[in-house]
């Protein structure tokens, strides 16, 4: 460490694009927080105050932080806590308990996790565990004993808050609003939740015990502010081990960003969505071209990278299809506009690329029953088509009413894509009388 | 083995002398004194009104003390009882009040008990033995507590009513204190309690001479529920009186007998002989009474912790059936109500029986104690074998016993001897085999064996009319307490085991509590923190306005069936945050600060709360926890609470239990709702259930009939707060803590009693007014601070969700009331919607964007649910609708 911040002002260039890609990759991946949530400062001092006072002076508490995904929730919340715990006030008393709704599936694996994180479980002595009601009556004990100004109030944070609601009766939700309602040990619960709806979710009682306290992450970002957060993250710090080289790549962000392609894309971005989690996924994949020959982001990474990422997932998978699936797809196409959209059969499709064979009168496609039946099988398996719902059983295969689950703009564009298509198969597709 | 085996005690009880008067109504005689024999001692203790005792109680350390006031018993002679003036012991008074002493209690002071919930009849036989009662001026001391053999002496100072402590007046100790009915002229005692000196000597309690005539008025009884013949009642209003006391008295007997039953245990004696050698250096007396209360303290554990035992009745064993039949006042009543229960006491009787059977020297013996009968006898009561190495005085007090009930034979019907001599085969032969069949069963079996022997010798030698008159004694006796012992011995021992698994083996009990803070938590420091302090919905305000009404009528509704000591349901509804539990609490409060100052007896209060069970069947464990402190699985603890509230029991208070949130104790049968419910209207319950949940017509709605019926019709519905009340309310939560404008709350209160009138709401709306009047700096939390408030909790994000929406969700959403508009339905494909995107973006002259993108952003509105989807596995073929109104998607796209 001392050699290298010797050697500070002048590191080779590859020690440089690896220091790069380290920082920058914290960055995308949310590790490393940022240092204030950009764009949320009254949310933010909205919460920091409400979790100190339970810290400080024992007040329950209870807040919902709404808001769409990849808006930050989380970010929030972690922020604020790392400003709480600067504070030894704050740090010595607060307990934390954070529970996923997507792990704790249930009051009964919550309560285990919960009992777990505030260390209640060695009061339990040698049993491991009792039954699930024993342990909502043990929980629900601890936290009546202490009151407002002498036991440490407790942090519950739950994540996917929205899931918790789906327990059954609520019960846990129930008893933390009402210990947050009630004189015993000072709680604090946040709630986290992308759905805007969740108090809805809450039964009667529980939602008379929340607070209705709900922050809500909604920023209306205009795009010259996304694309100076975009600017933002991409700069390298000033405590950068190489200075030179800093700047050097901060030059380069600068004028990244005010090419007229970038700005193109990166606009595009911004209309298709302005969370921060697919702005880093496109940072992402730029950042991953850095390499020691080309040690900057140059436009053409940006595009390609875009590219990818607005890349169509179906048409990339039709690509790789074989010319007879190709075909039905084509002739599944026909009858949706035949039949405006209804379902249709093997024995449908196959007559139609009949119709197609016998005007070409080219025996180049004329495959067997089976063979068609097989790659009718395995678009299937594809969910390129799938079952119209409750025709599966009963019916023979050839007859099982299927749908295509495909828009016919897909099908041309995997067409143009589609590596040495026959010309006629092109003109079929684009006209069912070519 | 032989000295533990005597300990166990059997006391005969009988009356001595004529009735002095008789109950014709309840068919009650009333006699002057009583006579206690012990088993295996040839002494003869007399008890007799005026005089104090020590009763049978749940400590059997600390027996309950009390004075003597009447006697009585039915005609047939099988139940007696006695009227007594309580004392109350150190251990009894709660501790928090054995503060109000103002100094440390005397171990051996007693109160005279002055309250008045408490049956103040009690069993005749759970009456242990006399004992010294002295008064003392209320500044004297008391006397050194280890002076030798006078540790009986108990001292009273003080009366005790329940809440506090009086000076107490000698002349209420020292006299006999009249009976609170008056027209039964109490007996006074025949011989002065002078005789007592001579026996002291010997005996650490004193006796007063018995009366034969006082032994004559036998058996009045448990006051008999059948009255069917008469004998000279003396008015009506004293029958009426007496009638009451006697319903509940049978309660206090009954557990009594209970107590006792579990009194004594082999298992535990056999222990504590085992462990403790140096019984032999002490002095045998002072050795034996330590063993006895050891004893007697593990088996107060044990009960403890098996708080039902089998229920167990006066019993007598069909052996004795043939027997009976010939003493057709005696037995028939009793003969077939306690067959059933011949299998719990199978060896009760038949030692029992046996053991008082006279020995050769019988006649010698009989001759030397009959006059002792007579004369006062001193008798160290539970016959505490200190007689256990000297079997001459165990003869000579079976002979006494014999002679005894020679006497009582004269009075008595004539015997039929044949009958009886085989009956008493038939029950030794019974007795037999049940002792090879439970012959593992414990070390009395030795005792067992020993006094097997006897009857057989006895049979051959003594008179048979003695014999019988052993036989019908014996009944009589052990239709009240003294057999129970026996029988009880084997439940104790046998429930542990059973319970053992369920009590927690672990420190589990060790209660679990969040660690304390380490730095303190800070005081509020300005206007606005106390403020926000005081409305905070848990600080407990100092009454609760607005419910005036509510709080009368579920007061008055309590506190009546406190006094009178029945049970009822009460059903309160209300929407949620209208102060339902909250009145309750308050409620209990009112009525416990009562109880405190003795306005209304004392009551236990418990709470159980539906959603703070995982099961509705937890409601029993839940219960029983909070009323004894056990732990049991549900269905047990529903089995122990049907016992519990349908048994009587003596000192029992009314209980009032809050049912929170009952619909969530809903099942399928409903049991849990039908017991709750049916337990009020089990006579010796004392039960009051309060019961809150949200819907105004529950019972109508998921009860069925029988469940419904026994809820019965007392309802009471909690209406959301008014505007004006929700404004008292937060003006009396702040309590002149001036924080906010008048408009201010105006404005919250009309606001939130139009939504919900929800109280708490309503503070938290004000919280959070505080909170935002703070961050603006301003002194007085106004209108603009309670808007933005209100605005935050009650405005809907939808319309800010959708404005901060990209470009292209927002496009997708009008691609959606477009596609809606189309097809006239308020549902579409997302290929449909899709292709109204496709143009809406040429239209806006946006690049369109692929199917994946469309897709992965209507995802992102469909998880704000903005839009309804279904399963994103259908990809294109799902289907979209809209979860907010189109008007609002266009009213928020417009202000664009």
């Amino acid at each position: 460490m001392s050699k290298r911040k010797l050697k500070n002002a002048h590191l080779p260039i590859g020690e440089c694009v690896s220091q790069v890609h380290q920082i920058l990759r914290e960055r995308f991946c949310r590790h490393q927080l940022p240092e204030r949530p950009a764009g949320l400062e009254a949310q933010h001092k909205h919460l920091e105050e409400l979790l100190k006072r339970t810290a400080v002076h024992g007040e329950s508490n209870s807040v919902l932080i709404v808001g769409p995904r990849g808006a930050g929730k989380t970010t929030l919340l972690r922020c604020v806590l790392r400003e709480l715990s600067k504070e030894t006030e704050v740090q010595k008393n607060l307990l934390q308990v954070h529970l996923n709704g997507l792990l704790q599936t249930d009051d009964r694996v919550a309560l285990k996790e919960i009992t777990r994180q505030l260390h209640l479980e060695n009061v339990v002595g040698d049993k491991v565990f009792g039954s699930f009601a024993e342990n909502l009556a043990f929980l629900l004990e601890a936290l009546k004993k202490g009151d407002r100004s002498s036991s440490r109030p407790v942090l519950f944070v739950l994540d996917e808050f929205d899931l918790f609601a789906h327990h059954k009766n609520q019960t846990l939700l129930y008893n933390l609003f009402d210990v947050s309602q009630a004189a015993q040990t000072p709680i604090a619960v946040v709630g986290i939740s992308c759905r805007l709806d969740v108090l809805e979710l809450l039964e009667k009682r529980v939602k008379s015990r929340f607070s209705h306290r709900q922050i809500h992450l909604l920023s209306s970002l205009t795009f010259p502010q996304y694309l100076d957060r975009v600017r933002a993250q991409l700069r390298l710090p000033d405590d950068f081990p190489d200075g030179s080289f800093a700047e050097e790549w901060n030059a380069s962000v600068k004028s990244l960003c005010e090419d007229g392609s970038v700005d193109e894309v990166l606009r595009r971005h911004f209309h298709s969505s302005t969370d921060f989690r697919s702005m880093h996924a496109l940072l992402m994949l730029c950042l991953s071209r850095v390499s020691v020959a080309k040690p900057a982001i140059r436009p053409a990474d940006l595009l390609d990278a875009s590219r990818l990422c607005s890349a169509d997932t179906k048409v990339n998978m039709l690509r790789g299809l074989s010319v007879l699936e190709l075909c039905l797809i084509i002739a599944m196409k026909h009858l949706n506009d035949v039949y405006r959209g209804e379902p249709f059969n093997l024995q449908m499709v196959h007559n139609e690329f009949k119709k197609f064979l016998q005007r070409k009168s080219n025996s180049m496609y004329n495959f067997e029953h089976p063979v068609v039946m097989k790659a009718f099988e395995h678009l299937q398996q594809l969910e390129l088509i799938r079952p119209v719902d409750g025709s599966s059983a009963k019916t023979q295969r050839e007859y099982q009413l299927m749908r295509l689950m495909l828009d016919h703009s897909q099908i041309m564009e995997a067409l143009q894509k589609y590596p040495q298509c026959p010309t006629d198969i092109k003109q079929w597709a684009a006209s069912a009388f070519a | 083995m032989k000295s533990f085996g005597r300990l166990r005690v059997r006391r005969f009880y009988t009356w001595r002398g004529n009735p002095l008067s008789s109950n014709r109504k309840l068919r009650t005689h009333e006699y002057e004194s009583l006579a206690i024999r012990v088993d295996g001692l040839p002494r003869t203790t007399v008890i007799r009104t005026g005089q104090h005792i020590l009763i049978e109680g749940d400590d059997d350390d600390n027996p309950f003390a009390a004075k003597v006031v009447r006697l009585f018993g039915d005609e047939s002679g099988q139940q007696k009882k006695a009227v007594v003036q309580w004392y109350v012991r150190v251990s009894e008074v709660p501790p928090s009040k054995l503060k109000l002493l103002g100094r440390d209690p005397h171990p051996r002071e007693i109160f005279f008990y002055q309250g008045g919930n408490c049956d103040d009849e009690v069993n005749a036989e759970s009456i242990i033995r006399p004992v010294q009662v002295k008064h003392l001026d209320a500044d004297a001391s008391f006397p050194p507590s280890d002076d030798g053999d006078d540790d009986e002496t108990l001292y009273v100072k003080l009366a005790w009513d329940s809440k506090v402590f009086r000076i107490l007046d000698s002349a209420l100790v020292a006299s006999p204190p009249r009976h609170p009915n008056p027209s039964l002229p109490p007996s006074p005692p025949r011989s002065p309690p002078a005789a007592t000196p001579a026996s002291r000597t010997s005996s650490r309690c004193t006796l007063p001479t018995p009366d034969p005539t006082v032994l004559r008025r036998a058996a009045l009884g448990e006051v008999r529920r059948s009255r069917a013949a008469a004998s000279a009642g003396k008015n009506p209003a004293a029958m009426e009186a007496l009638h009451s006391e006697t319903k509940l008295s049978a309660s206090k007997c009954l557990s009594a007998k209970r107590r006792h039953g579990t009194e004594r245990t082999p298992g535990v004696r056999k222990k504590l002989q085992l462990c403790s050698p140096e019984k032999t250096v002490m002095v045998r007396e002072d050795a034996l009474t330590q063993l006895l209360d050891e004893e007697l303290e593990k088996e107060r554990t044990l009960a403890k912790r098996v708080p039902s035992s089998p229920a167990r009745s006066p019993t007598l064993t069909h052996r004795l059936t043939p027997l009976r039949r010939t003493n057709k006042s005696l037995a028939a009543q009793d003969a077939v109500s306690l067959k059933p229960f011949v299998i719990t006491c199978r060896k009760v009787p038949l030692s029992e029986v046996e053991s008082p059977t006279p020995t050769r020297d019988n006649s010698s013996s009989r001759a030397a104690t009959t006059p002792c009968t007579k004369e006062p006898k001193p008798v160290r009561e539970p016959a505490l074998g200190d007689l256990t190495c000297d079997p001459s005085l165990l003869v000579l007090q079976n002979g006494v016993c014999v002679l005894r009930a020679e006497e009582e034979a004269k009075n008595s019907s004539p015997p039929r001897s044949s009958k009886r001599k085989s009956a008493l085969k038939v029950s030794y032969r019974i007795r037999k085999q049940l002792n090879l069949m439970d012959g593992q069963q414990d070390l009395n079996s030795d005792e067992d064996d020993e006094d097997e022997f006897v009857p057989s010798k006895e049979l051959q030698s003594s008179s048979e009319e003695e014999e019988a008159e052993v036989v019908v004694k014996k009944s009589r006796v052990s239709s009240a307490g003294s057999r129970t012992p026996r029988s009880s011995t084997r439940t104790p021992r046998k429930t542990p085991r059973k319970n053992a698994p369920g009590t927690p083996r672990t420190p589990r009990n060790a209660t679990p509590s969040i660690p304390s803070r380490s730095l303190p938590a800070r005081r509020p420091a300005n206007v606005l923190e106390e403020a926000r302090t005081r409305l905070h919905v848990s600080s407990v305000p100092e009454s609760l306005p607005c419910r005036e009404q509510e709080f009368q009528d579920i007061y008055s509704f309590v506190e009546s069936k406190i006094t009178d000591g029945t049970g009822g349901c009460m059903y309160i509804s209300g929407v949620p945050g209208t102060g339902k539990t909250a009145t309750v609490h308050e409620v209990m409060r009112c009525l416990q600060h009562a109880a405190d100052t003795d306005e209304i007896p004392p009551f236990h209060f418990i709470e159980i709360n539906g959603m703070k069970m995982t099961d509705p069947h937890q409601a029993y464990v839940q219960i029983l926890q909070k009323l004894t402190g056990q732990k049991a699985t549900a269905d047990h603890a529903a089995a122990l609470l049907e016992k519990r509230f349908s048994n009587p029991a003596p000192r029992k208070e009314t209980t009032v239990l809050l049912v929170d949130e009952l619909d969530l104790l809903w099942t399928r049968k409903q049991n849990v709702m039908y017991n709750l419910f049916n337990w009020p209207t089990c006579r010796h319950a004392r039960l009051v259930v309060l019961t809150i949940a949200n819907t105004m017509d529950l019972p109508e709605r998921v009860m069925i009939n029988r469940v419904a019926s026994r809820l019965g019709l007392t309802r009471m519905s909690f209406q959301p707060y008014t505007f004006r009340q929700l404004q008292q309310i937060i003006t009396s939560r702040l309590n002149k803590v001036k924080a906010f404008e008048e408009d201010a709350l105006q404005l919250v209160s009309r606001k939130v009693a139009a939504l919900s009138g929800d109280a708490r709401r309503c503070l938290d709306i004000c919280r959070r007014a505080t909170e935002i009047c703070e961050l603006s700096a301003a002194g007085l939390v106004g209108m603009s601070h309670v808007m933005e408030a209100l605005d935050e909790m009650f405005s809907s994000a939808y319309i800010t969700a959708i404005k901060c929406a990209s470009t292209q969700e927002q496009l997708f959403l009008r691609a959606v009331i477009a596609e809606f508009r189309r097809l006239g339905l308020e549902e579409a494909t997302f290929q449909q919607v899709f292709v109204q995107h496709q143009a809406l973006c040429r239209v806006e002259g946006l690049q369109p964007v692929g199917v994946s993108e469309g897709l992965a952003m209507c995802q992102r509105l469909g998880g704000c649910r903005l839009l309804l989807l279904e399963s994103s596995r259908l990809g294109v073929l799902q289907r979209v609708r809209l979860n907010v109104s189109q008007d609002d998607v266009l009213y928020a796209l417009k202000a664009d």
